[in-house]
């Protein structure tokens, strides 16, 4: 079945090239050109990965973003104008998995989405613990759940995939080129604020302290690696 | 007539009366001592600079201290020549007075004495006895205008009787001297106001009278007392009034520079919080005199400065808004372009010759035009002055590596090897990545383009203080005043070269700008054939200030040759 993708962008000709593209690539597209409808897009199409402009009439595209987030885990990838620190960092702060920059060419944006769709065919039964004895944090992959102290941890995909790539290996130091190319399948080097974005977001959700992380710990000058189990 | 004494302590000189001249004092025998004292001098005088440092500073610090202290030094000199000159009139008018009056009284009694005296024979001690005694009791009635108390006689026959007439004591030798020498005269001189009574200031006058076989000297205490008390008087009242006037003409000097310096302060004030960049701050301006003016002006100048500062911002603000809309808006058409293109360049092999090379070069020339509009939108970033610095610590290895990496396939393409010199540890820097990857990107580039196939080296190095990347390259080189161009925006060091990388011509000024960002260095060194060298040096921490770097700008190999 092909993987469906809700296209959120009010600019006609690029929605209608991005059809073409997608089409070819073996996407099924539907296309939304502005925000205030895209949520409900979003709840009638079911998309399996969204893309959406950050410039939107009517709801902005961060709005959107937050909005699909509260009520669902799909991956989504921003089309953004602005490469800006500040605008990307509010994009992934808002919810959003990754980012492309216009113009991106087509196998670029291909690329990042088939990255964002792969790892739901993980199919091992596989269970990881780390962090602290009294307190740690037990990771069903096959499942897609995280628990810690008996209580379910509501990830995202791309959060989950993030705990993961770090939990097979504990004790070993991952730098962001290679988390960016593990978890977000970036061939060459990319931008590393993606990690500390998404760092900081997989903290706020597993640590008792995101000051004083357990779970994720940053070495410096280096880059992350889980916690002891 | 009556001659002043030699050596006489009093101070006046009435015109026909002689005065003996004072001996000079003898200089002092210094020269073994100077030699010391000078050193001692030198050190006291050290310290008290040490001790003045304070003092000065205040001095220059304040102009109200300056001008009360100046004016206190100069009405008190002006206020103490007068007084010195007021008592020295007054005191001398009032010594003038006493004298004249003792002359008087002394040329009166004298009158009507000397005719008894004169004819009184020293061989008749009983005569010459009550004839002392006569005159005594004459002298005691004749009137007491010169406030007389005393008379003392001698005569040249001591006589029992006329033993406890005359006391040498409070007479003077000088004018003894003077008066047995058959010469009036007068001197001023501490006497005695009785017999065994206390020392007073006092006027003594002396005649001498010729009788038959011997003389008498007849001498005239006239006490000063009176004189001296009004004389004191009046200077106390001079120097009472002469501090009073000076500590109210500081007074004065004070108040009135209080309201000149007062404005000024203000107006001081208020240019540095303006200077601080509190534009809105005024002066309260009141009146229109020389002090308003300066607040009115200076209001206004504040006025004209915040309006053109306001201006500029809004002007940036603009220009903010433009790169960002221009940003927006270019791309998106310029996305579907490139998927379109992107669509055409991967069916080519369809299409007809012509179709095909045709799609080959739109395809080749997008990538250009990305390139210098990603180029022009980051310059005019910087130009707006938006450009943030994003600094995170990472392995500066690591960063040097990837770019390596990236530039593998241009490097195989030139047949140039990149080369990498790095040190064994980590090399923490806190530094923006993307930045710094796009300095590397660009300087690897770029010796990769101009170094003729040749090996391009890259090293890096790192202090306490400071890390350092170099990128040499053994190619063209350049020419000595061309390395003050090369970050030049659009300049091309051989414009008739083909570039095989595409580069935009902005490359360098963008990266000049990053590593300014960063607070560090990028220099250039050149040579004409022996190649280029760029080194780029930045804080391991940052806003820390660079003071060295940790590689040389020129190579080592081309020290040797030069």
């Amino acid at each position: 079945m092909k993987p469906r993708v809700l296209v959120v962008d009010d600019d006609s000709a690029l929605a209608e090239m991005l059809g073409i593209v997608l089409r070819a690539d073996g996407f099924d597209p539907a296309f939304v050109l502005d925000g205030n409808r895209a949520v409900t897009a979003f709840r009638e199409s079911k998309p399996d990965i969204v893309l959406l402009d950050l410039m939107l009439p009517g709801l902005s595209g961060l709005d959107v973003c937050r909005a699909i987030r509260a009520e669902s885990g799909v991956p989504i990838i921003m089309l953004t104008a602005k490469s800006d620190t500040v605008d990307v960092v509010l994009g992934l702060e808002s919810g959003a998995d990754d980012y492309v920059v216009k113009p991106f060419k087509p196998k670029e944006l291909v690329a990042r989405m088939r990255a964002r769709l792969r790892h739901h065919d993980d199919i091992a039964s596989e269970s990881l613990t780390i962090g602290p004895p009294e307190s740690p944090v037990s990771i069903d992959v096959a499942g897609h759940q995280v628990r810690r102290d008996g209580t379910t941890i509501a990830l995202t995909p791309l959060e989950f995939d993030l705990l993961v790539a770090l939990a097979r290996k504990p004790r070993q130091v991952f730098t962001r080129e290679v988390l960016l190319e593990q978890v977000w399948g970036y061939r060459h080097a990319a931008d590393t604020r993606l990690v500390n974005v998404h760092v900081q977001r997989l903290r706020s959700k597993v640590e008792r302290d995101p000051e004083k992380p357990e779970i994720v710990l940053t070495v410096r000058g280096v880059g992350y690696k889980a916690g002891p189990p | 007539m009556i001659e002043q004494a030699p050596a006489a302590a009093g101070e006046t000189d009435a015109p026909g009366r002689t005065s003996d001249e004072v001996p000079t004092r003898a200089a002092l025998p210094l020269a073994g001592t100077r030699h010391r004292a000078g050193r001692w001098v030198r050190s006291v005088a050290d310290r008290l600079r040490q001790l003045a440092h304070p003092v000065t500073r205040a001095w220059s610090a304040s102009l109200q201290l300056r001008v009360a202290v100046t004016t206190l030094v100069i009405s008190g000199v002006v206020v103490l020549i007068i007084g010195v000159f007021l008592v020295d009139q007054i005191s001398g008018g009032v010594l003038r007075t006493k004298r004249s009056a003792a002359i008087a009284q002394v040329d009166t009694a004298m009158a009507s004495a000397r005719p008894a005296l004169g004819e009184t024979n020293f061989a008749d001690v009983q005569g010459v006895a009550n004839a002392v005694s006569n005159l005594k009791n004459e002298l005691a009635l004749s009137g007491n205008d010169a406030g007389l108390y005393r008379v003392l006689i001698k005569s040249d026959v001591q006589l029992e009787a006329l033993a406890d007439v005359f006391d040498n004591d409070p007479v003077p030798a000088g004018l003894q001297g003077l008066v047995e020498r058959g010469k009036p005269a007068l001197q001023y001189a501490r006497v005695q106001a009785a017999r065994g009574g206390p020392v007073v200031p006092g006027l003594v006058v002396g005649e001498s009278v010729q009788a038959q076989g011997g003389m008498y000297e007849i001498y005239y205490l006239f006490p000063l007392t009176v004189e001296q008390d009004t004389i004191a008087l009046v200077q106390r009242t001079v120097l009472l009034a002469g501090l009073g006037l000076v500590l109210f003409v500081a007074m004065i000097a004070l108040l009135v520079t209080r309201q000149v310096v007062r404005p000024v302060r203000v107006a001081a004030r208020t240019a540095a919080r303006v200077a601080g960049g509190d534009l809105s701050q005024r002066i309260r301006v009141s009146g229109s005199d020389d002090i308003a003016r300066l607040g009115q002006s200076f209001n206004e100048m504040a006025g004209s400065l915040q309006r053109q500062i306001q201006q500029l911002e809004q002007l940036s603000r603009l220009q903010r808004r433009f790169t960002s809309d221009v940003s927006h808006e270019l791309r998106t058409p310029l996305t579907t372009i490139r998927m379109a293109s992107e669509v055409l360049y991967t069916r080519r092999a369809d299409f007809p010759p012509q179709v095909a090379r045709s799609a080959e070069l739109l395809q080749a020339e997008l990538d250009r035009f990305e390139g210098l509009l990603a180029d022009l939108l980051e310059i005019s970033r910087y130009d707006a002055g938006v450009a943030r610095l994003e600094a995170e610590d990472i392995d500066l290895r690591s960063v040097v590596a990837r770019v390596v990496e990236s530039q593998r396939v241009l490097a195989a393409r030139q047949g140039s090897e990149i080369v990498i010199h790095v040190p064994d540890e980590l090399v923490p820097v806190e530094i923006d990545s993307r930045r710094v990857e796009r300095i590397l990107r660009n300087l690897i580039g770029n010796a990769l383009d101009y170094g003729e196939g040749r090996p391009v080296v890259v090293t890096v190095a790192a202090d306490d203080a400071a890390a350092a990347v170099t990128v040499r390259d053994h190619g063209v080189g350049m020419r000595p005043g061309e390395v003050g161009l090369v970050f030049n925006r659009f300049w091309r060091g051989d414009p008739s070269r083909s570039r095989l990388t595409g580069g935009t011509g902005l490359g360098l000024a963008i990266s000049l700008e990053d590593a300014r960002l960063h607070g560090g260095w990028l220099q250039a060194w050149g040579d004409r054939d022996s190649g280029a060298q760029f080194r780029l040096t930045l804080p391991r921490r940052v806003g820390e200030p660079l003071s060295s770097s940790p590689l040389p700008l020129q190579p080592a190999d081309a020290l040797e040759r030069s």
